[in-house]
């Protein structure tokens, strides 16, 4: 993986952890994890640029459809994922929350699949 | 008041939109761009990306009998591919092949626990998890 996805992948882990005790605790997301999650946007938006710059290039036989597919996949999660949250705010929705920073990773291990099978 | 997108079913329902976009994604690009490789597979991709957008749309929006009905195709649909394909068809795969194992086996539990989301809301009133 690149170094950015082992980040941002740390960071997802982080974020899984933090909203596991809030639903434990019963407690909604405050603006700290809101931002983190901000954050991690930024990175994936980054991500997809680095992703485009890279198919754009030397790809060596990489399946551009299905990259730049994940690539957006990455992007678009988190904003659904935070509509769809905010539509009900008990356990439940945090746990929407969950379930997208649990995807993020999977996504950028079929992303560096994808890549390695050129 | 309960409906099948509230309290768990808003995991579920987000978890089934997931699925609608990956299954549905996978398809169009394997049609899009390798069609004449495995038409008959690949068409199969796409049918079960589709029974994921019916079944994330009747769940979000409380419609019991078409969420009954999509859920119970996606679980034939699972076993049959399941049953009928061999995990060194890769280049082949859809999202049922080999019963979701590219996918974490998640599409052989999905259909039960939608099922069972489903049985567990009809039942007569309760108080709910939250």
């Amino acid at each position: 993986m690149t170094a950015l996805q082992i980040v941002l992948s740390a960071v997802c882990v982080l974020l899984a952890v933090w909203l596991v005790v809030l639903i434990v605790r019963d407690r909604q997301p405050d603006d700290y994890l809101y931002a983190a999650l901000g954050l991690l946007e930024v990175g994936l938006v980054a991500q997809l640029v680095i992703g485009l710059v890279m198919v754009s290039g030397d790809h060596g036989g990489v399946n551009v459809a299905a990259y730049v597919g994940y690539l957006v996949g990455a992007l678009v999660i988190l904003p659904i994922a935070f509509v769809w949250s905010v539509g009900e705010r008990t356990r439940s929705g945090t746990g929407v929350l969950l379930v997208a920073v649990v995807v993020v990773p999977v996504l950028f291990l079929r992303l560096h699949q994808l890549w390695g099978a050129k | 008041m309960t409906s099948t997108r509230t309290g768990f079913g808003r995991i579920l329902v987000f978890v089934y939109g997931v699925f609608a976009l990956a299954a549905t994604a996978r398809a169009l690009v394997q049609l899009a761009t390798q069609a004449s490789k495995a038409p008959v597979a690949y068409s199969l991709s796409l049918f079960s990306g589709i029974v994921y957008i019916v079944a994330t749309w009747a769940l979000a929006t409380d419609r019991r009998r078409v969420a009954l009905v999509t859920i119970g195709i996606e679980l034939t649909g699972v076993l049959v591919i399941g049953t009928l394909s061999h995990p060194s068809d890769i280049d082949r795969a859809s999202v049922w092949s080999d019963y979701g194992n590219g996918y974490g086996f998640v599409p052989l539990v999905l259909p039960f626990v939608g099922l069972w989301w489903l049985w567990h809301i009809n039942r007569p009133q309760r108080p709910m998890l939250g």
